[in-house]
């Protein structure tokens, strides 16, 4: 076994004066920064800015006696998450259970079901003491802005991908011009334009939430990068499969929804996925529009007299806040692909 | 293919023209209605206490990210002599100083949200200059503190004056007049420099404690709060010459002289209950108290309020829910708070500052 560990060192590592000088180089200065790091983090860095201001981060100025509405929804996620990823999984494996048999054609209408209750459950209204958007901060503002805006630009996105490849000359020159121009511009630009112009153009009634702003410039955004990922599944569909499909009799909109389509979205996953995590992560921008979102409210504790000049703790907090969601999503996702492979 | 790949670059364009075309017709329709009956108009700009009124409480737009003038506090609350300001103002129209919505702005939006009406005033750390006056349709309110813009040196970089700083890097925010002050007293004296410039406040601070520039410019009141945290505070001086003044003021959207005059006088209220001697702790005792002067100021007597179309009493009730200036001050950025400024410029006209309120009556 050692000597195993000895062979792969040295074929790896030592195999020429040269690499051994580089290995040992390297390894004295990862040394180096990792004893630094972890000096500062234990013995330099006041953690106390991030204790005290945890509630800060997480909900933000969400009132504290309506927590409870918080973990309820938290409940229903979490509920909802366990249900579905149990019945993927049974499914896959051909065990039929008859309960969760039972349960798959509900699914879909629960999770839809489950959008306005949680939205209920935030906002209040009927019932319920309303909460402006304007207390929605911190991690939970970045979340709910990333999970619609996601919800909303993958199908629209598919659509978009559709009408490129379509026969229609409008449908088709309409598609490749929204995405060729939205491609063509900043993020920040499409955020500024929504947040700030918007209201210019706009009737002084109609006065659209911030929160309806921002996502409204995610989506725009994302949507276009979503189109060409797809675009590029549809790409990989043979002719003759559609032929096929068509020579069997089926009409054009069940060829696409049949055949097509799950292929297509299967073979870019790691694309799409990629682009979720992209947007996830996009919406700290939102934070330079003032909308008070992780990013947005680390800066403003950072303007706490107490904690001024504490950014190096603050920012490493919230990278690994922003790093848990993103990697968990990538894992999820390799786990989906394994699954529809299988 | 070529053919298509031409009409790829055109299209935008033509779209581009056809959007400014859209928005001219729409900016152009409301003057034209405008001018043609001028009721709407009149309505129009004189309803925004309504407006507030009927919305149930004002809307600030707020910085939210400067220490003294408004942050978020460990509670979740703004607070900050900027957020002060709303508050007291929230008193007077609802009689609670948290009927106020904050909004964080950056230095770049916060004038087209102000345009847009999307918030009443603007209470963020805005210096009061000409142009801004003139010719974004702004109306400031009186000066709430008056700052100046500084120079931080390490001590012993050997840097006495601005000269010093030929060729030296100099850390600056961008978006701020400080970089347009710096960039005009440099040109005046005929001193090259190497602007370092940065979006954020916290990196522009951490970028000279690192001392990747030789010296850091801000509003002096930054400075001072800023020198606490740094490594060591005592080997950093702030140059006595001022490269500008900067006089924060709130500021409103132009047109609605009643909303103007209101945010105008609960300012001056402020002063003039320092100047009064009257604070949060004292109220009481002046009730009863038989100067003239102080009756009216509390509204025991005439109506002063009337005109403002407010509650005659209304500077009692911001002294009894925000404290009169001094007090605001002191909570903020004086020796209540972690900042410690002194006063200087902004002690009252009678102890050699420059804070002065008209009288009331």
């Amino acid at each position: 076994m050692q000597k195993i560990q000895l062979t792969w060192l040295r074929k790896n590592l030592f195999n020429s004066w040269y690499n051994s000088l580089l290995t040992i180089l390297c390894l004295l200065l990862i040394i180096q920064f990792i004893r630094k790091f972890v000096w500062w983090t234990i013995a330099e860095a006041q953690w106390q800015v991030v204790q005290v201001n945890l509630p800060l981060f997480l909900v933000g100025r969400f009132p504290q006696t309506s927590y409870w509405r918080l973990w309820i929804v938290l409940g229903i996620i979490t509920f909802l998450i366990v249900i579905t990823w149990s019945v993927f999984i049974t499914q896959k494996n051909l065990i039929k259970h008859k309960f969760i048999n039972l349960l798959v054609p509900w699914l879909a209408p629960t999770w839809l079901l489950s959008c306005p209750l949680i939205l209920w459950f935030m906002g209040g209204g009927l019932g319920l003491q309303s909460i402006s958007t304007n207390l929605w901060n911190g991690l939970i503002l970045t979340l709910l802005m990333a999970v619609i805006s996601i919800v909303i630009s993958f199908p629209l996105g598919i659509l978009l991908a559709l009408g490129r490849t379509s026969n229609l000359f409008i449908i088709r020159w309409f598609s490749i011009l929204y995405i060729e121009i939205i491609r063509g511009l900043p993020l920040i630009g499409i955020l500024f334009i929504a947040q700030v112009m918007l209201p210019l153009f706009l009737p002084t009634e109609l006065r659209l939430d911030r929160l309806i702003r921002g996502i409204a410039g995610l989506v725009l955004f994302s949507t276009a990068y979503m189109a060409e990922n797809v675009r590029g599944g549809l790409q990989s569909i043979p002719r003759e499969q559609i032929e096929a499909a068509k020579a069997l009799g089926l009409p054009t909109p069940l060829v696409i929804i049949l055949v097509v389509l799950p292929q297509a979205l299967r073979a870019v996953i790691p694309a799409i996925v990629g682009q979720f995590i992209g947007l996830l992560k996009d919406t700290s921008l939102l934070s330079l529009v003032g909308l008070v979102e992780l990013t947005g409210m680390s800066r403003s504790i950072l303007a706490q007299p107490q904690f001024i000049g504490r950014y190096a703790e603050v920012y490493i907090f919230v990278g690994l806040l922003y790093w848990v969601f993103c990697y968990s999503m990538s894992l999820a996702s390799r786990r989906l692909e394994k699954q529809l492979i299988n | 293919m070529r053919k298509s790949t031409l009409i790829l670059a055109i299209a935008p364009l033509i779209f581009m023209l056809g959007a400014c075309n859209s928005e001219s017709d729409k900016t152009r329709d409301p003057t034209n209605t405008a001018s043609n009956t001028e009721a709407p108009v009149a309505r129009n700009t004189l309803n925004t206490v309504n407006n507030i009124k009927k919305r149930g409480k004002l809307i600030c737009g707020v910085s939210g990210e400067l220490p003294g003038f408004s942050f978020l506090g460990t509670d979740g609350k703004y607070s900050g002599i900027d957020v002060d300001i709303c508050r007291a103002i929230a008193v007077v129209l609802f009689d609670n100083p948290d009927a106020v919505e904050f909004r964080n702005l950056n230095a770049k939006e916060r004038f087209t949200v102000l345009q847009t009406g999307e918030i009443d005033i603007l209470s963020r750390n805005t210096t009061w200059i000409l142009s801004r006056d003139a010719s974004i349709s702004l109306d400031f309110a009186p000066v709430i503190f008056y700052d100046g813009q500084g120079i931080m040196i390490r001590k012993n970089s050997g840097i006495k004056s601005l000269e010093d700083l030929k060729g030296k890097g100099i850390c600056v925010q961008t978006g701020t007049t400080n970089e347009q002050n710096l960039a005009d007293q440099m040109r005046k004296l005929n001193v090259s420099y190497k602007p370092v410039v940065f979006e954020d406040v916290n990196i522009t601070f951490a970028t000279y404690s690192e001392g990747r520039c030789d010296a850091i410019t801000a509003d002096r009141s930054a400075l001072v709060s800023r020198r606490t945290t740094l490594p060591k505070p005592e080997d950093n001086v702030i140059l006595d010459e001022l490269l500008s003044s900067e006089p924060l003021a709130p500021a409103v959207k132009q047109g609605d002289s009643q909303w103007t005059d209101l945010v105008t006088w609960v300012v001056y209220t402020l002063i003039k209950a320092e100047e009064l001697g009257i604070n949060s702790q004292n109220l009481a005792k002046f009730s009863t108290n038989t100067d003239p002067n102080i009756k009216r100021f509390l509204g025991t007597e005439g109506n002063l309020g009337e005109g403002l179309g407010l509650s005659n009493d209304f500077a009692a009730k911001i002294i009894k829910n925000v404290g009169n200036y001094g007090e605001i001050y002191d909570r903020n950025l004086g020796k209540n708070s972690q900042l410690n400024l002194a006063r200087n410029q902004n002690r009252l006209w009678t102890q050699g500052g420059l804070l002065y309120s008209p009288p009331f009556r």
